[in-house]
């Protein structure tokens, strides 16, 4: 049994990644590898569901450190959801509050992608920025 | 009183696998000495971030050379100490000014040091690269006094400095 899964769905324009267990220096590759895959699908519109994960450590938080800009730069982002308060304390202590929106339910992220993309209708999936 | 004092130790490979296990070791601790989930989650988490310190930059990753957390426990503190025999790093060399400024360059590798400095009481290394390297960590249980120290101290071969980064106003 794996401590750490990353489970993932794509919804038109955006995708979420649902992620359970704990998130340290072991099982942050596997985040890692679920990004880039995402980066080579161009899709850069993320939100990340943490309502079960179970912990954090600076490994993990440097994942969404490693990603943030190329989603921006490809006029995506990564919004967050979800977060236990154990987590959240994490994500404060770092001051990620300031730089990564983070909502208290994954519709609400997904809304506010929405309202970026326009419709929210899959058919803006097809128009992927261009190559940087 | 009594001085009630007790010493744990736990000595394994350093490999990132073995994280989990260092974390419940000294979660299970600092839970059974009476301290709140939160103090809980700041120990286990600051232990973590020490021991991954060792893994990629004192060992450079891939080793099985030991990492050794000793935990001792007394009347008014938890002290977690992590020690290996790796290269050492300055931790100096990762001081962070700004947080703000310091999440903006996405300067990922200092996150740990930072966080073990806003997570415990007192951090002191001591570092001899090659030799012996040691961080120590405190954690003492809140009620007398109510505000506790925060300093951090590094020692580096043999040049020592001390700092008091937090808390300093009207103590």
């Amino acid at each position: 049994m794996s401590s750490f899964e990353v489970q993932r769905k794509d919804d038109g324009p955006v995708t979420t990644l649902y992620l359970k267990g704990y998130l340290d220096a072991h099982t942050a590759p596997e985040l890692e590898s679920a990004f880039q895959k995402l980066v080579d699908e161009k899709r850069f519109n993320v939100v990340v569901s943490m309502a079960e994960l179970t912990y954090i450590s600076s490994a993990g938080m440097g994942v969404f450190m490693g990603f943030i800009e190329t989603m921006r730069d490809n006029r995506g982002d990564i919004k967050l959801s979800n977060l236990p308060p154990k987590i959240y304390r994490v994500f404060d202590l770092l001051g990620f509050p300031l730089l990564y929106e983070v909502y208290e339910e994954e519709e609400q992220a997904l809304k506010k992608f929405r309202e970026l993309t326009g419709e929210g209708g899959s058919e803006e999936a097809g128009s992927p920025p261009e190559a940087r | 009183m009594a001085q009630e004092s007790a010493v744990y130790q736990l000595k394994l490979p350093s490999r990132t696998e073995n994280l989990e296990i260092i974390r419940e070791f000294v979660a299970r601790i600092a839970q059974k000495a009476g301290f709140d989930e939160e103090d809980v989650a700041k120990i286990e988490l600051a232990v973590d971030e020490a021991c991954t310190n060792v893994v990629k930059h004192a060992y450079e990753g891939g080793s099985d050379k030991p990492i050794d957390v000793v935990v001792k426990l007394d009347y008014s503190k938890l002290t977690v100490i992590v020690t290996d025999q790796g290269k050492g790093f300055n931790p100096e060399s990762v001081e962070v000014p700004d947080i703000k400024e310091y999440l903006a360059e996405l300067r990922v590798g200092g996150l740990g040091i930072y966080l073990i400095r806003t997570l415990m009481d007192e951090v002191k290394y001591d570092i001899r690269p090659g030799v012996r390297n040691q961080v120590k960590m405190v954690k003492y249980f809140v009620g007398e006094g109510g505000e506790t120290r925060r300093s951090e101290e590094v020692f580096i071969g043999t040049t020592r400095k001390v700092s008091v980064p937090k808390n300093e106003s009207g103590s």
